[in-house]
């Protein structure tokens, strides 16, 4: 390995099929040693598939491989490693009972007892060396998402590697840690580290990497210096025409109180609160965005509404209308079927799409009908109508697919949500919950489904949206809810806050109690 | 391109999957006769080795399972609880439950059946007796079926294990039977008695009526599967279980009614077997149907009428090595390797419906 090779990583005509599906088509990507390269394209762009080829998960069909000067062939993560080459993945794969240092140490080989003492000492080091704030002894079960990441890089530069990939790693983070994470990219840059980041936030491409390599649909579109563009030409070169990025907000009439959720608790499987006397209230005509870190209660809250999780405490009231009458109900503890039958239009978009919310091996007439099966009288199960309304919502929505007898499952992510969306806004809810309803989505779809929430809430439906971008939650939103740990940390007016406060909040319940208060919104 | 790719190829792996996303019926029926052809090639090396001319070997099979009214009736007779099984146990696996305890239900079945048939013929006349066994071979076998359900709908419990266990209970509990409270009078070695001919099922067209009744069965569990509501929420089910939830399904009752249904079908086998079959009871009276019956299941992809063509197939391998061995002494043993070879080829070659392999150096190619 020639040590002063100008290029850490050379990808020469990669492509990559699987099945029909070309992920890769003729890819060039190039490298330079010591700087930080952004990998930028939409969803399913083919970002992941190519650095899974320098990873070892992947065995490119044609193309070369060239990392610090020479040919090389990449057959399994083991030879990835052994060229210095680390990948921090999305998907965290860390042992829960063991500490960080442990975590880091894992697998390295070594002698047959362990001093527990010498490694927490070099973690130690080594974090300190990059501006990592990270305590050795900590348990991996008892970190934030932000620690456990760090564990994660650390590990791979525990290892030796010089070559880093970090694959959408500011997803899972506030903006207070996001800033940390690019401060300790541009340590390890400083040390004569070379870096990929995976990402297709254009803000944070700007702000962190020298150059900017861009994919689209598999394919190279081009790389330009960061310091020479700006955000409409990225997204240009991104989706292939220029594109407003300007999330819309109508104006629309606040309406009643459909849902006052007062003091709901409800306990994890391990016993722990996962929601902690949550309170709030959503009206008609309004999106209620509600941000917090993953995993601060947002599944559990949208789900114990929903009837599909167990709660111990507190109490959900509906008010809406079924056919001109009022209808008041209390809809904790009820099944989702009990709540249909009350004559509530509630309607609920899971963010596990294909686990929860349709049947992947069904094709679109069944998935139509999940909810509403039953509505018909008879043994027999009516497809003529489901049929004809998973007609319409092809239309509608311009759901890319051969036809409504094609498995949902192998739709693309976009068009699976625009069935499942179209679903639910199809029985004409008056309260609509959506659990991360673009997670996946390229901007287009991403965009659609705006809209989609828009009209909905112009018609005056009252929609939760329940969201991870917090630029996207603050320019849809009319309030935003804000969770951390189980709690309501307060709710905000994002007309009003910067996103900053915002991340304050996401990471101190109690602490920032008194930004909430003085800038809840009094209506 | 290529020019400058050889390097790379050559230091490829020697053979990679690949998951076809679609392939067309003619393709996948071309695959599967010639895995068909090749077990035949496979078997036939082995009937070389014992000295036998495979073609007239296999020509006897044939001959065996088809070649006279007797035989046919036969081979009816295996094919019927072969199908019936395989219905009732595709009912549970649709859902994802494991239900291998399909020989414990039929043996039920066949108990429940006994305890009319040996003990009341004198009391009823055929017909009411024969509903009676009927009743009861559908309710023991359902039940059977249902305990598993309901532990795993409450405690989550392991359906592939406790189906298994059951089973073995309920074939101990035969062999009491044969041992003590059932053993025929006056017999001087373990049995059950047999059942009294008035009590015979009818024949109908050489073979008992449970014919009919199994393609009655294909057909009405065909409509089950795919024009009911309680179908389609075994399907939901079946694919996830939070979906169904979801969806308002009660998930713990769907597993508690559809393997009710499973169990009683399988009860009912036990029972066609006692009364249309064996006329007694005995450790063989399941004799592997329920394990057998999850090849013609998996063979058939849970399609009943696939079912129907694959339990006939099986049944006809069975008739036949019976024929061979007779015919040429070839021993019980190599006749049943004869139908292990042609199964592992029919089943192993649904792998190379869903995937491709490439080999070194070779292209992707595209339809």
């Amino acid at each position: 390995m020639s040590e002063g090779a100008a290029y850490a990583v050379k990808m020469h005509h990669v492509t990559k099929t699987f099945g029909k599906v070309t992920a890769n088509k003729d890819v060039n990507l190039e490298l330079r040693t010591g700087e930080i390269l952004a990998l930028l394209g939409e969803n399913g762009s083919g970002k992941t598939t190519l650095m899974n080829m320098l990873s070892g998960i992947y065995f490119p069909d044609h193309g070369e491989i060239y990392v610090k000067g020479e040919e090389v062939t990449i057959r399994s993560p083991k030879d990835s490693f052994a060229l210095g080459i680390g990948m921090i993945h999305q998907h965290f794969k860390l042992v829960d009972v063991l500490t960080a240092a442990e975590n880091i140490v894992l697998g390295l080989g070594g002698k047959v007892t362990v001093n527990r003492r010498e490694i927490n000492k070099k973690v130690a080091e080594l974090a300190q060396k990059y501006g990592f704030e990270l305590d050795p002894s900590k348990k991996v079960y008892n970190m934030s998402v932000s620690e456990k990441q760090t564990v994660e890089i650390l590990k791979v530069l525990y290892k030796g590697a010089d070559i880093l990939i970090l694959d959408e790693p500011t997803a899972v983070l506030t903006p207070q840690e996001t800033e940390r994470l690019f401060n300790v990219l541009r340590n390890m840059k400083k040390d004569g580290k070379s870096i990929i980041i995976i990402t297709h936030k254009l803000n944070e491409v700007l702000a962190i990497s020298d150059r900017v390599a861009i994919l689209r649909k598999g394919e190279y579109i081009g790389v330009v210096n960061t310091a020479e563009t700006n955000q409409a030409q990225l997204t240009e070169m991104m989706v292939g025409r220029p594109i407003s990025l300007e999330i819309d907000r109508p104006q629309a009439e606040r309406g009643e109180k459909r849902l006052q959720v007062i003091d709901l608790t409800c306990l994890n499987g391990d016993g722990v609160k996962a929601l902690d006397n949550v309170s709030f209230e959503a009206y008609g005509g309004e999106i209620l965005g509600i941000a917090g870190i993953a995993g601060s209660g947002q599944r559990e809250l949208c789900e114990t509404i929903a009837g599909l999780y167990p709660s111990i405490g507190g109490s959900v009231l509906y008010s809406g209308d079924h056919d001109g009458v009022p209808v008041q109900e209390r809809i904790l503890g009820l099944k989702p079927d009990e709540i249909v039958k009350k004559g509530i239009s509630m309607a609920f978009v899971p963010e596990d799409r294909l686990g929860m919310g349709l049947v992947a091996g069904m094709n679109m007439t069944d998935n139509v009908m999940l909810r509403s099966y039953k509505a018909n009288k008879g043994i027999f199960v009516d497809r003529k109508a489901p049929r004809e309304l998973a007609e319409k919502l092809i239309g509608e929505l311009e759901i890319v697919t051969p036809g409504v007898d094609t498995p949902v499952g192998r739709l693309s992510g976009g068009n699976v949500q625009k069935v499942l969306l179209g679903r639910e806004i199809a029985c004409q809810p008056s309260v609509l919950i959506v659990a991360y309803p673009v997670r996946g989505l390229d901007i287009n779809s991403s965009y659609r489904i705006y809209d989609l929430l828009n009209e909905q809430k112009k018609k005056g439906v009252a929609v939760i949206f329940i969201g991870e971008d917090l630029d996207v939650l603050m320019q849809l939103s009319d309030r935003i809810m804000v969770m951390c740990g189980g709690k309501v940390s307060g709710i905000v007016d994002p007309r009003k806050v910067t996103k900053e406060d915002i991340g304050l909040m996401m990471i101190h319940a109690e602490g920032s109690q008194s930004v909430s208060e003085d800038k809840e919104v009094t209506a | 391109m290529s020019a400058h790719t050889h390097t790379a190829q050559a230091k490829e792996p020697l053979l990679r999957m690949v998951r076809r996303d679609a392939i067309s019926s003619q393709k996948s029926w071309g695959i599967r006769a010639a895995a068909f052809l090749l077990s035949l090639v496979t078997g036939g090396i082995v009937i070389l080795m014992l000295g036998h001319n495979p073609i007239s070997v296999y020509v006897s099979m044939v001959k065996g399972a088809w070649g006279s009214k007797t035989v046919i009736y036969e081979t009816v007779k295996i094919a019927i609880p072969l199908l019936i099984t395989a219905i009732g146990i595709s009912f549970a696996f649709k859902m994802k439950f494991w239900n291998i305890g399909g020989e414990g239900q039929i043996l039920v079945g066949a108990v429940a059946a006994g305890a009319f048939g040996l003990f009341t013929a004198h009391i009823f006349p055929k017909l009411p007796l024969v509903l009676l066994m009927m009743l009861a071979a559908i309710v023991a076998g359902g039940l059977y079926g249902l305990l598993p359900a309901v532990c795993k709908a409450k405690w989550g419990t392991n359906e592939t294990l406790f189906t298994l266990m059951l089973n073995y209970i309920a074939l101990a509990f035969i062999k009491y039977l044969m041992n003590g409270p059932w053993k025929a009078p006056g017999s001087s070695y373990p049995k059950i008695a047999m059942l009294v001919p008035g009590a015979r099922l009818t024949k109908v067209l050489g073979v008992h009526w449970g014919w009919i009744l199994a393609l009655i069965l294909v057909v009405a569990s065909y409509i089950y599967f795919n024009k009911t509501k309680q179908g389609y929420e075994i399907a939901v089910v079946g694919e996830s279980n939070n979906t169904a939830r979801y969806a308002g399904i009660n998930v713990g009752k769907v597993f508690r009614r559809t393997m009710f249904i499973s169990g009683a079908l399988c009860g009912l086998v036990g029972m066609l077997q006692f009364a249309g079959s064996d006329y007694t009871i005995t450790e063989g009276t399941a004799g592997g149907v329920g394990f057998t019956a999850i090849t013609v299941a998996w063979l058939a992809k849970m399609n009943p009428y696939g079912m129907l063509v694959v339990s006939v197939f099986i049944a006809m391998l069975e008739r036949g090595s019976n024929a061979i061995q007779t015919q040429f002494k070839i021993p019980a043993s190599a006749a049943d390797l004869l139908i292990g070879i042609i199964l592992f080829f029919m089943l192993g070659c649904e792998f190379f419906i869903s995937y491709r392999l490439i080999g070194r150096g070779k292209e992707e190619h595209h339809a």
